[in-house]
């Protein structure tokens, strides 16, 4: 790629290159390898000059082979030109590589997660503690030698603790303060969060958030299995939208073996994403209500949800957790007259939405409590890695489905609502909008739905269908041969990502041929938003960081993975 | 080791034992106060369980407790990480008498198919189950045949050794325990 090359230049003007590898690999992600020490300074400059203004991602990966065993994998995105860039050092056991998060705040959490994980160090980080595990957990569980059931007892509960970064206070309480700790079995933690508070009077001084409650080890997971079975592990992270996960995983994994999916399977994937989308966020708005005291919404808008769960049931058999999607395609067609109910779905659901807006955005009420409060500006939105309707909510206007297109989003006629100031109301605003948007979405799609097959029909990697498995020797060898030897992506790394109801859902994924995948790295939205809870609470009223979590809607299964 | 149930304390001093057992327990099944103890994807199930179109109201477990103090019945719905789990048996212990336990889905019955490092085996490693749930997540009509299934326990009676047997995993001496700390 002519930028590529264009960095090149400028970096070896810059750093002298002679340790740099610039890379394009076989699916054409721009990879930029370079020694430990230059990170920091490398970082630093792909921001400020070549308008890589996200970090997405940081990750390890383990290679117990080699002298360095650890790859450490930064992910940059660039808003200007859509396009993305991976750095990537490689460290020793006990090294440490400087951090990132003096150039991005939301360097923060990734980075203590891979010291979770890999025990990578990284020096200067404030606050480089467990993150994801438990505190008496030893070990560093996704590194290869570490067994994937090998589980630790924990027999003690982890007393209020706050971040040692040098301008706080750490763990010392202040007598002046009351400390409070809120979940994670709390009606308004939404499912296993964690707050830890000091406040004086109603006025939160300072915050913490600690999570991993539903660490349930994803990647590890991943890792042992074949590339079809981490698809039911996927409809379990952001459970709230299961088939978005399934088809973010497996958009991943196709794009690595060059795989284009029929038409038809990309306009089933597309309502099935749009469907989750309205889900996701009928959720988000809902139980952002019931947090405020209006349980009505919540109430009313799951009806809409059993609607699409009935409608999830006749595809395939499963409410919550769909597994529809396969490596190739779909799992099976839509039945007859699928299509149809769905839109008969989107004419009640567009009826409900109005209410909605009536009864929530339109209430006084519900108004005066999230109007203004803890507004997120669009810089530090960015900083933190902000993406979805947050980001949006605070005046990016960033959609994968319109900047990185795919699917066919290019060619549909959608609006991409964009909130001003980025408080509340604005982000409940921004969903509302967003699921009205999902309707015409699926109504234009229905409306063209291509005919012809519903997955590819190469034998090295989908099953043949049961009545060739039953009916003829050759799809029964097929069946045999692909169970035995499984789906074998070629040598190499992607980065593939989404635009899921809550923001970008990435997918780092490295195959070294084999039927498992060699790591799986998902790069959950919560995961970046949730980590700016402390700083975006800080002196607000204990009611509003209660609404301010609500609005994030941070999913635990995604989070804590 | 636990405390006995008082209300059948009293009751057994009394001349009409069977009359007000049986009407103790009528009350009893029929006003379940359940604690949603959603964890994951099965507390989401658990949302529909609770909301309109299946309506839990309809068999008596209507008003839903986030304090462990007004509650009787723990709807464990979710799976139980290790770093849960004490809380989980802190949560069970503030609980007051009678109290019972539904373990709703594969995960927390077993683990479910995250046999890994950081997850429970299922939150009967901790404390006492009395109905399990399966599926992944049960639908909501399981769930719903998990809570008659309890009430007709409560009715009939049905010895429960596992609860009454029960002590909490982390008053007795365990390998892993740190010298002082306690819970």
């Amino acid at each position: 790629m002519k930028n590529f090359e264009m960095l090149k230049n400028d970096l070896s003007a810059k750093f002298g290159t002679d340790q740099f590898q610039f890379i394009t690999t076989p699916v054409g992600d721009d990879v930029i390898e370079c020694p430990k020490e230059s990170v920091p300074a490398v970082l630093q400059y792909l921001k400020e000059y070549a308008h890589f203004n996200f970090l997405m991602d940081v990750c390890g990966v383990d290679y117990p082979a080699r002298a360095k065993r650890f790859d450490v994998v930064y992910h940059l995105f660039s808003t200007k030109e859509s396009r993305r860039l991976r750095v990537k050092t490689q460290l020793a056991e006990g090294e440490a590589v400087g951090s990132a998060t003096s150039i991005w705040k939301g360097a923060d959490w990734f980075e203590r997660e891979a010291f979770d994980m890999f025990g990578i160090l990284f020096s200067g980080h404030p606050n480089l503690r467990k993150i994801l595990t438990h505190h008496q957990f030893v070990g560093h569980p996704l590194r290869k030698d570490y067994e994937a059931d090998a589980q630790q007892a924990c027999d003690s509960v982890l007393p209020i603790h706050f971040d040692n970064t040098p301008e706080q206070r750490g763990d010392l309480l202040d007598n002046r303060f009351v400390p409070i700790n809120i979940g994670p079995s709390h009606p308004a933690m939404h499912g296993t969060l964690r707050v830890m508070a000091e406040l004086d009077g109603e006025t939160v001084i300072r915050a913490n958030c600690e999570i991993g409650y539903l660490h349930r080890c994803f990647e590890k997971m991943a890792e042992t299995h074949p590339y079809n079975q981490v698809i039911p592990y996927t409809d379990r992270l952001n459970y709230c939208s299961a088939p978005m996960n399934n088809v973010g995983y497996c958009k991943a994994v196709e794009r690595l073996m060059g795989v284009e999916i029929p038409a038809r399977a990309q306009a089933m994937r597309v309502v099935l994403c749009e469907l989750s989308r309205i889900i996701d966020h009928t959720i988000s708005v809902g139980t952002g209500g019931l947090d405020l005291g209006a349980l009505t919404s919540f109430f009313h808008l799951f009806t809409y949800r059993e609607k699409v769960y009935t409608l999830f049931e006749k595809l395939c058999g499963a409410r919550l957790t769909v597994s529809m999607t396969r490596v190739g395609g779909m799992a099976q067609d839509a039945p007859d007259g699928w299509f149809e109910s769905v839109l008969k779905f989107c004419d009640e659901v567009s009826d409900g939405i109005e209410e909605i807006s009536q009864l929530l955005i339109g209430n006084k009420i519900f108004i005066k409590r999230t109007q203004g409060v803890c507004a997120v500006s669009k810089e530090d939105a960015i900083a933190w890695g902000y993406t979805g309707p947050l980001l949006r909510a605070s005046g990016v206007n960033l959609d994968l489905r319109r900047s990185n297109s795919y699917y066919g989003y290019d060619k549909l006629d959608f609006d991409i609502p964009v909130g001003a100031s980025g408080d509340i109301y604005d982000r409940y605003l921004v969903r509302v909008e967003e699921m009205r948007q999902s309707v015409r979405i699926i109504r234009q799609v229905i409306k063209t739905m291509p005919s012809g097959d519903y997955t590819i029909r190469d034998k090295n990697i989908v099953l043949p269908e049961k009545k060739d498995v039953y009916g003829n020797i050759e799809g029964l060898m097929n069946h045999f041969m692909l169970v035995i030897k499984g789906l074998r992506p070629p040598v190499g790394e992607i980065y593939d990502a989404t635009e899921a109801a809550n923001g970008e859902l990435g997918f780092y994924l490295v195959s070294d041929g084999s039927a498992n995948p060699y790591r799986l790295k998902v790069r959950p939205p919560c995961f970046a938003i949730y980590q700016s809870f402390a700083e975006v609470v800080k002196g607000s009223m204990l009611a509003d960081a209660i609404a301010t979590i609500a609005s994030m809607n941070v999913i635990a299964g995604e989070l804590d993975r | 080791m636990s405390e006995k149930n008082s209300v059948d304390d009293m009751s057994r001093s009394f001349a009409l034992t069977t009359k007000l057992d049986a009407l103790v327990a009528w009350g009893q099944r029929n006003s379940l106060w359940p604690l949603p103890y959603g964890t994951a994807c099965c507390g989401i199930e658990l949302m529909s369980v609770m909301g309109p179109k299946y309506d839990l109201a309809r068999f008596g477990a209507e008003v839903v407790r986030f304090s462990p103090r007004q509650s009787d019945l723990l709807l464990v719905a979710g799976t139980i990480t290790e770093k849960m789990a004490p809380i989980l048996v802190r949560i069970y212990q503030q609980m007051l008498e009678p109290k019972y336990v539904l373990s709703m889905g594969a995960c927390a019955s077993s683990g479910g198919f995250y046999r890994a490092y950081h997850v429970t085996q299922g939150c009967d490693k901790v404390i006492p189950v009395d109905v399990y749930v399966p599926g992944c997540p049960p639908t909501p009509e399981a769930v719903l045949d998990g809570v008659m299934t309890l009430q007709k326990m409560i009715k009939d009676h049905t010895p429960r050794p596992w609860r009454d047997n029960w002590v909490s995993p982390y008053e007795k001496p365990v390998a892993s325990l740190q010298p002082g700390v306690t819970l």
